[in-house]
């Protein structure tokens, strides 16, 4: 079981027997009153997205999930595609069911593919991932951002805050789990 | 570049945030408040139904300095200001960590609209004294920080904001519910709004209000829709205190939330306190409004996380 204390993004638990991820979570407290967390989920088999409330005390069942090792091969319109390297099986998942985790396929990444009874229903990035910088913007002490550092995207068209001194050109390590920027890596 | 980049790049929010604590304390010096300090480890912590403190061998890390500045209160001390470190276990989002630091201010013979007036004063103060101008947007809210800002009473905001009166969200245990999906975003934009007279069940250690003892003088500042600050009227009656703290505390253990000892001296000494009021704001709350942070992690040098 969980706890409100365990509540992140991309936590699985099970809600009415089906499997949810959490794709927001936000906690909130008025002045003085009780702690309230709020939860956007999202149904893995249906897609349905549902907003919930919770306190602490309440607990949740843990969506009990199949992994397998499978290789991300393209994308088309709707769908990712993944490939099992030992039988050459492949998987389709629609986008919106991979969440952040799309911020992470880079051609030929390997990552696990998550089965609910047999389906296919979402994937799970290693926790860090070296992207490559595409795209930097100009860096100027004083923009809007209250910290010192630069917005840039990577080869997956994610963006995200790095340090000023990381150019184009460069690769990058990022923690999947809070899609930040760890540190630079050597090529 | 040192190892650590996060830390090193939140150098600039660090300097504006000592920037405002410095004009903060400038503020009260100039107004005639003596700042004290008083001990962040306490024996007793008040009572109040969703705040828990944190052990701290044997006793617990204070939740806030109210109690030990009432005792000064009583004890005469009739202007005092302190900006403290509080802890509050389990809070952690976006607007909170579970350690914080707390401004908070009491004078004697005022009420709570006094501190309504001086509250806004300080912060008019604050950003002008740090160079800031009073139009700006917070988290694509705007904010115009010139007088007179909205005041308007916790009745009023459900029956113009939210789709049940404040009576029958009381009945339906729902007041907290319908006041963070309803009220509290729309509230502090453009003026901040000084939101007041709550529930009497939501002001533990506040006066009630002499024609009307459903209501306590209890406001809260928001601007932009974030709670920046919780002032009162204090409660010197120490026999009601004793009272509340004893039914708070009868919650606190139905909950199985962690019991405490009762605040014995406080309340011998309360009935020495004047009539008073005090007022407790997020430090680092104003320096995420004026610096433009949308989480406070980017206000503070250490989150919990990165310890």
């Amino acid at each position: 079981m969980y706890t409100v204390s365990d509540l992140r993004k991309g936590l699985t638990i099970v809600i009415d027997g089906d499997p949810h991820v959490v794709t927001t979570f936000e906690f909130v407290k008025p002045g003085k009153g009780q702690a309230m967390y709020r939860t956007r989920l999202r149904n893995m088999i249906t897609g349905a997205i549902t907003d919930r409330t919770y306190r602490s005390g309440d607990s949740f069942e843990q969506a009990t999930l199949d992994r397998r090792n499978m290789q991300y091969l393209y994308k088309d319109e709707h769908n990712y595609y993944f490939m099992d390297n030992d039988n050459y099986e492949q998987v389709a998942i629609e986008e919106d069911a991979l969440g952040d985790a799309k911020n992470y396929l880079k051609d030929s990444i390997t990552v696990d593919v998550l089965f609910f009874r047999g389906h296919a229903i979402g994937v799970d990035a290693p926790t860090f991932v070296n992207l490559r910088v595409v795209e930097a913007s100009p860096w100027a002490k004083g923009d809007t951002s209250s910290t010192d550092s630069r917005l840039v995207k990577v080869e997956t068209g994610y963006e995200l805050r790095v340090p000023p001194f990381v150019g184009e050109g460069e690769l990058i390590q990022i923690d999947t789990r809070t899609g930040q920027y760890v540190t630079r890596v050597k090529d | 570049m040192p190892q650590n980049w996060l830390l090193s790049s939140r150098r600039r929010a660090l300097q504006e945030r000592a920037a405002i604590v410095q004009a903060v304390r400038r503020f009260f010096v100039a107004h005639d408040y003596l700042e004290v300090e008083t001990p962040l480890r306490i024996p007793a912590p008040a009572p109040e139904s969703y705040i828990d403190a944190i052990p701290a061998d044997g006793w617990f890390l204070q939740t806030s300095p109210e109690l030990c500045m009432k005792r000064l209160l009583a004890a005469g001390y009739g202007h005092i200001f302190q900006i403290s470190h509080c802890w509050r276990k389990a809070e952690r989002g976006r607007l909170h960590s579970p350690e914080f630091t707390m401004l908070e201010w009491y004078r004697a013979d005022s009420t709570y609209t006094d501190l309504m007036h001086e509250c806004e004063a300080l912060i008019r103060a604050v950003a002008a004294d740090t160079n800031r101008p009073s139009k700006f947007e917070w988290q694509g809210k705007p904010v115009d920080l010139v007088s007179p800002w909205q005041r308007i009473s916790v009745s009023e905001a459900f029956a113009t904001l939210a789709p049940v009166t404040m009576d029958e969200a009381l009945a339906a245990g729902s007041f907290d519910e319908v006041m963070v999906t309803y009220i509290e975003p729309r509230l502090g934009t453009p003026r901040p709004t000084l939101l007041y007279d709550y529930p009497a069940s939501r002001a533990a250690l506040a006066r009630l209000k002499a024609d009307n003892p459903c209501l306590a003088e209890r406001f809260e500042l928001y601007i932009a829709g974030l709670e920046l600050a919780n002032g009162f009227s204090e409660l010197i009656d120490a026999e009601e205190q004793r009272a509340r703290f004893e039914s708070e505390e009868a919650y606190r253990r139905s909950l199985g939330r962690q019991p405490y000892p009762t605040p014995t001296r406080f309340l011998e000494e309360l009935s020495d306190m004047p009539p008073s009021a005090g007022i407790a704001l997020g430090i680092d709350r104003l320096a995420m409004v004026l610096i433009g942070a949308g989480s406070i992690d980017e206000v503070l040098a250490f989150p919990p996380e990165e310890l």
